[in-house]
Order: structure tokens, then sequence, then C-alpha cells
């Protein structure tokens, strides 16, 4: 018997399944100039868009591979991986039978909030007309300007009567704690439209050192150490009250692994009880809150040194938590049929792979 | 609580410096003039307020005062309240978070002395750590060599969260220092704020920085081991204190996942972090992080090693109640390991030391 061979994947199943993580890539900024004012090309061409790091357009931390891509994710006709759809159908879509992919365009943070809300525009745009209308099963998220959130809450209004939008998407690491008052319009608008808030994994945000001790040296630490800021956003969400405030508010937690959560619980809700003279606004434990309003996706899919390890952190979080994806095209892909080392059950595994994600965003 | 059993070990115990003035007759007449003239105080770590619910449980606290400065309290509530025989000191202070490297070789200086004289003359069952000057590895290294023949210091303390990630080359020095005297390091929960405490900035609550200690712990040991500092010295050991330890296995998890795919870029990086650190680095058991018996044996088995927890009451941190310093659901054996047989094995100077 072949534990990979045996496995179920949602090849067979005729629904097929949901993959919560694609990443749509533009062979140059230029794919972005119809709805990009003259000013902020040249600004582009100009100024570039400022990165919180040492250089103008390289990674402070080399990745494991070019363009962080998988090795066979080039597209044949010369574009980065991620930027040609006739590939990424022939790659990922139909081989896999995804019903449903949900596209995460990075497009980072410009420090300058009026070019980020330029930018922001363009990308919703470019997604629907060079992705969406030509695969429908591909379905858009709003990027939006977080660090001012009157000009996120613009264009989530611009977007939210388009189904074809399904979530609000921000990369992990904001200039100050999610929970923040300042961030709240955002969520307002979120809960009004019934559009989840999805926060995706990033490397830089504001510029804070990525550990409470310092830089790391190697994009091994930087790639684990990125998780960090899911932890600290989860608490400060929790913390600061905003599941009070808006008690329909749905968060998704992209790329960070989930495996980190049950223990992070246990320790907030330690604290917050401890401590519930300091964080009044935080009204029951932590992990309640949690537990409602939160989905996280499985990639990268944490590996226990002894796979059966995995069935006792997903059953303290919850098979209705938890949502497949790929990250397409990026080095560190899971793929659908190997990617979780234990055997799911057909139930857990129609709930992982579409079901979760089905119910979370009204497909 | 399942009783301890004889010989136990408290492996994590606290004292805090009153104030400068009780410092001051540790230092020179130099430092004495400086330190007095430019009225310098005022150096509790804001990791601990005084008044936090985390820094005294409310049953240990003085009537008057500052938590952990009363030795009678300590015999009381730790050595004879548990019936240790031993219990090591860690002295948290803004010694170690100074801007100025000779402030801070002076401070440490004063405070080690203060701790010996204080503390650990006053009662033979207490060992203490090395408050050693982190901001200068050289001043570091100098320190752990004048205390290092004082055999009840047992251990170097440094905090969790610094100037720079520990395994940076920059603090090796330290490192040579303690493995030639056989000191494990002990990384202790605190900041000194050199960074925000998140890499999404400075939270607004206590409680997110005290949570997010976990992180840089995590953080520390990804640096230890990435920078290779375990194959430079393979002696070393490594004690996290007050570190919490059920994010253990899901670190692992993803340590070792991560290391697979990119341990290229680090080629000295040859054992897996699992390995490493079931081999190098132990953990005080206080806090725990786990609601109950049942997930604390869960994680155990998912830890997959029974040497590497170290019994702690964190006195007079406030983690539990009554006499339940032990987390639920351990066996008899397993108590006794972490008790006795792990502190033995992880600290020499106190196997020494311990008639």
């Amino acid at each position: 018997m072949s534990e990979v061979l045996d496995r179920n994947t949602g090849i067979g199943n005729k629904a097929g399944i949901v993959d919560c993580d694609i990443h749509p890539t533009m062979r140059s900024n230029k794919e972005l100039y119809p709805w990009l004012a003259e000013r902020w090309q040249r600004h582009l061409a100009d100024y570039g868009a400022q990165p919180r790091t040492p250089f103008t357009t390289g990674t402070q931390y080399p990745k494991a591979a070019p363009a962080t891509a998988r090795r066979d994710a080039w597209p044949p006709n010369g574009g980065p991986p991620g930027s040609d759809l006739a590939f990424m159908q022939a790659q990922l879509l139909n081989p896999n039978d995804i019903a449903v992919g949900v596209l995460a365009p990075l497009h980072g943070a410009a420090r300058n909030n009026d070019l980020d809300a330029a930018l922001s525009t363009a990308v919703n745009e470019w997604q629907i007309e060079h992705w969406v209308k030509s695969d429908p099963r591909l379905k858009a998220s709003i990027v939006v300007t977080h660090e001012d959130p009157d000009l996120a809450v613009e264009e989530i209004a611009r977007r939210a009567n388009d189904r074809r939008f399904i979530q609000i998407l921000i990369p992990s690491k904001t200039n100050e704690p999610l929970g923040r008052k300042r961030y709240w319009p955002m969520f307002a608008a979120s809960q009004a439209a019934g559009l989840p808030f999805a926060v995706h994994v990033n490397s830089v945000g504001g510029g804070y050192a990525s550990t409470g001790g310092g830089w790391p040296s190697y994009y091994l630490q930087d790639h684990h150490i990125n998780v960090h800021s899911f932890q600290a956003q989860i608490a400060s969400l929790a913390l600061e009250g905003v599941f009070e405030k808006f008690p329909r508010l749905r968060f998704v937690m992209i790329e960070g692994g989930f495996a980190w959560l049950p223990s992070l619980c246990w320790r907030l809700d330690k604290h917050w009880e401890r401590n519930r003279h300091e964080v009044p606004e935080c009204k029951r434990p932590p992990s309640e809150y949690i537990k409602e309003h939160l989905w996280f996706t499985t990639q990268p899919m944490e590996e226990p040194e002894h796979p059966d390890h995995l069935r006792d952190t997903l059953n303290w979080i919850g098979w209705d938590k938890i949502m497949f994806a790929t990250d397409y095209p990026h080095w560190d892909y899971d793929d659908p049929v190997t990617a979780f080392p234990i055997r799911l059950s057909n139930a857990e595994h129609t709930a992982v792979f579409r079901d979760n994600a089905v119910g979370l965003y009204g497909l | 609580m399942t009783q301890l059993p004889p010989g136990a070990i408290d492996c994590d115990v606290h004292v805090a410096v009153p104030a400068m003035k009780a410092l001051l007759p540790y230092m020179s007449e130099a430092w004495l003039e400086m330190i007095t003239s430019r009225g310098t105080d005022g150096l509790d770590l804001a990791s601990y307020p005084n008044n936090a619910p985390i820094t005294c449980r409310p049953d240990w606290r003085p009537p008057a005062g500052k938590a952990a400065t009363d030795l009678s309290l300590l015999q009381r509530h730790a050595l004879d309240g548990f019936g240790t025989k031993a219990a090591i000191i860690h002295c948290l202070w803004g010694a170690q978070a100074v801007h100025s490297e000779d402030l801070a070789q002076a401070l440490c200086q004063a405070v080690n002395d203060w701790i010996a004289d204080q503390w650990l003359d006053q009662d033979p069952r207490l060992r203490a750590a090395i408050v050693v000057p982190v901001q200068s590895p050289v001043y570091a290294a100098q320190e752990i060599e004048r205390k290092a023949t004082d055999k009840r210091f047992v251990q170097v303390q440094l905090l969790a969260m610094n100037e720079m990630l520990l395994g940076r080359r920059y603090y090796w020095p330290i490192y040579e220092a303690a493995t030639k005297h056989n000191l494990p390091i002990a990384i202790h929960a605190g900041s000194a704020m050199r960074h925000a405490p998140t890499s999404n900035g400075w939270p607004s609550h206590f409680t997110q920085d005290y949570v997010a200690q976990t992180a840089g712990f995590e953080s520390q040991l990804l640096s230890l081991m990435g920078e290779g500092v375990f194959n430079h010295f393979p002696t070393l050991r490594v004690v996290l204190v007050e570190s919490g330890v059920t994010w253990l296995p899901a670190f692992l998890w993803r340590a070792i996942k991560s290391w697979r795919g990119l341990r290229g870029e680090t080629p000295w990086f040859t054992q897996s972090p699992g390995d490493l650190v079931r081999k190098h680095v132990r953990f005080t058991t206080q806090p725990f992080d786990a609601p109950g018996a049942d997930e604390v044996n869960r994680i155990l088995e998912h830890i997959g090693a029974d040497d590497i927890l170290l019994f702690s009451t964190d006195f007079p941190h406030w983690h539990f109640e009554g006499n339940n310093a032990l987390p639920p659901g351990l066996s008899p054996d397993l108590i006794r390991k972490i008790a006795v047989d792990n502190p033995l094995a992880t600290y020499p100077s106190l196997k020494e030391t311990l008639s």
C-alpha cells in the first residue's frame, strides 16, 4: 500500500477543490499602466515604490530560488512564474481539478499612500482583465492601501458589489498592530460587504525588525519568523476588542501555517484572564473569538516528525477552520495530493479541500 | 500537586534590585560618584512592571515595597514552600539594557557581587546566574571569568531580546567563556527594547508584549542554529527560562521543514533542528502554557524527549495557584527527571556543589 497513492485527492471528485492561495504576477509593471495615471507611471519609473529595504528591487534575504518560484513554473513564453494564464491552467488548475482558485497578488505596500492607492486600484482592475475574465474559476482579492484606511474603504466600496472579488487582502506586516482603532474603518467595510478580510504573509512591513531581538541573517530564519507577525496580529485583534465591535467580521490567515495556533490560544487565554483589567475590551477568552472569526490556509503545511501528531493540532483548531492552499507558483508549493502528511477521512478531506472555503466565501 | 521528590531543584526564582542605592557598596568610587551625581536610577525592566500581575503572585507579595526583594519571603514561599534542595536566582534588571557598555559593565559587576553577598551568602540552597553586560561581549566574557570561580554561579544570563539576535558571531566571545567554564547560557524572558516587541510595531498592551515573548525565543533558537553556534561550541547548553513550552513542537515542525528546503544556505547546519534542540536546549517548566493534563501529555509526546524540561516555580511570578507548580498529568518518574535528574545533568557546577 502506498501512503501517497492511496491518499484522497480532489481528482475524481467531480466538484473539484478550492485553492486559497495562487499568486498571479506581471511580466512587468507596465501591465498596470492602462489604469495608472501618468504621474504614477513616471513616479514608478523614476523612484520605484520605495521599499523599506536596502535594495531597489532585490530582497534583503536571497530567496530559495529565482523569483521565489518552483523551477518548473517558468512559462515557455519567457515571462516570470505566475504570469501566463494558459501555463497556469495547464500546470496547476486543470491537473489538480481546481474548481476555484483564489488570487492573492503580492503588490507590496508603497510608502507613498497615494501611490499605493493608485496601484491597488490598478492591480484590482488587472486581476479582472488579465485573469478572472479569461478563466472564471479564478476569483480576485481586493488589494487595498491598508495604511490609509480611508483610501482602503474607497477601494472596497468600488469592488464590493462585484462578486468576482471574494475577499479583501492585506499583508501580514502592517505599520502598527492590526487591532489598533485606526484600521477599524476597513473592518467596518469588510463586515458590511460580507467579504472576509484576508491577511497574507510578507517579509517587509513597516520596517520594524522581523524579531523583537533584531534582524535575522538568513532566509532560513526570515521565512520562518514571518509567521510571528500573524501571532502578533491575532493577539492585537482579540485584545483590542475588534471582534466585540465587529461581530460578523471574518479573517483568513494565508501562508502563515497553523500548528502554532493552539499554543498561542492557551497562552493568550491564560494571560487575558490574569490581566483582564488591562484589556477590558476583550470580554471573552481570546480563543473563543479566534475560533469564531479566523480561518487558516494550509500552505506551508507543518510537518511533524511523527505525522500523526498533526491530527492533534487539527483537532485542537477544528477541521472547519482549515482551508487548502498551494501557494502556486512559489518554491514551497504544496501539492494537493502529497501536502498532508496524514490520511484524511472523506469528511475531513471535503471540508479542508472544498467545503470550508465554499462556506466562508459563499462560493 | 503531585509531591516533588527529595532533592528537587528549582531552576528559576527571582530576586530584584530594590533600588540603585543597594548596589552602591559594590561599585568603584568613580562609578559611585558618577551614578549618584547624575541621579541614575529607575532601571527596572519594563518587561516586568512591579505591580503587574505576572510580576508577583498576590500571596507572595511583600506587605510593602517591591516584589522579590525579601530573602525571608523567598525562603518561606519558594525554598521551604516547595521543599527544594536548591534554587537558581535570576536577577532581571536594567544592567543588561542600558546603552552604555561601560555603565552596563559596572552595573553587572555590582549586581553579581550584590547577589553573592545578599543572597548566596545568606542561604546555602541558593544558586545564581551571572548577569553579563551583553552590550559588550568582551566585557561579558570578562565578567564570566570574574565570577566563574564562585561555583554558586551555575550559568550565564541573557535576555530573550537584545540589540541583535544571539547567534550572531559578535556574541561568540560570551559562548567561548561560558563553555570554557562549562556554564550553560540561560536566555530569560525579557527585552532590552532595542526593537519593537513584534514585527508589526508596538502593541497597546503589556499582555501582548508578554505573549510575544515566545516569538523572541523561537527567533533566538533559529539564530543560534542557523549561525552555527552549536557547531562551533559543541558542548554549549542553552536553557530557555520562562519561555513557555507548548510552542516547541509547532516550532520544530516548521523549522525542520524549512531546514530541509533551505539548509544549502547554511552548509554547517547539518543536524536537524529537532536533534539540535534536544541535544543542546533545555526549558524551565513555568509557564508551560497548556490548559490541562491531556494537552500537556500530547505536547510532551510531540516533544519526544524527557530530558529537556527543568522544574521551576518562577517565584514570585504568577503562573499558578497554591502548590501546583508542575504542569498537570506528569508521571512520578517524569517528575523526578524534571525536578532532579535533568537539572543535575544541565548544571555541572550545581552537581559539584550539592552534597
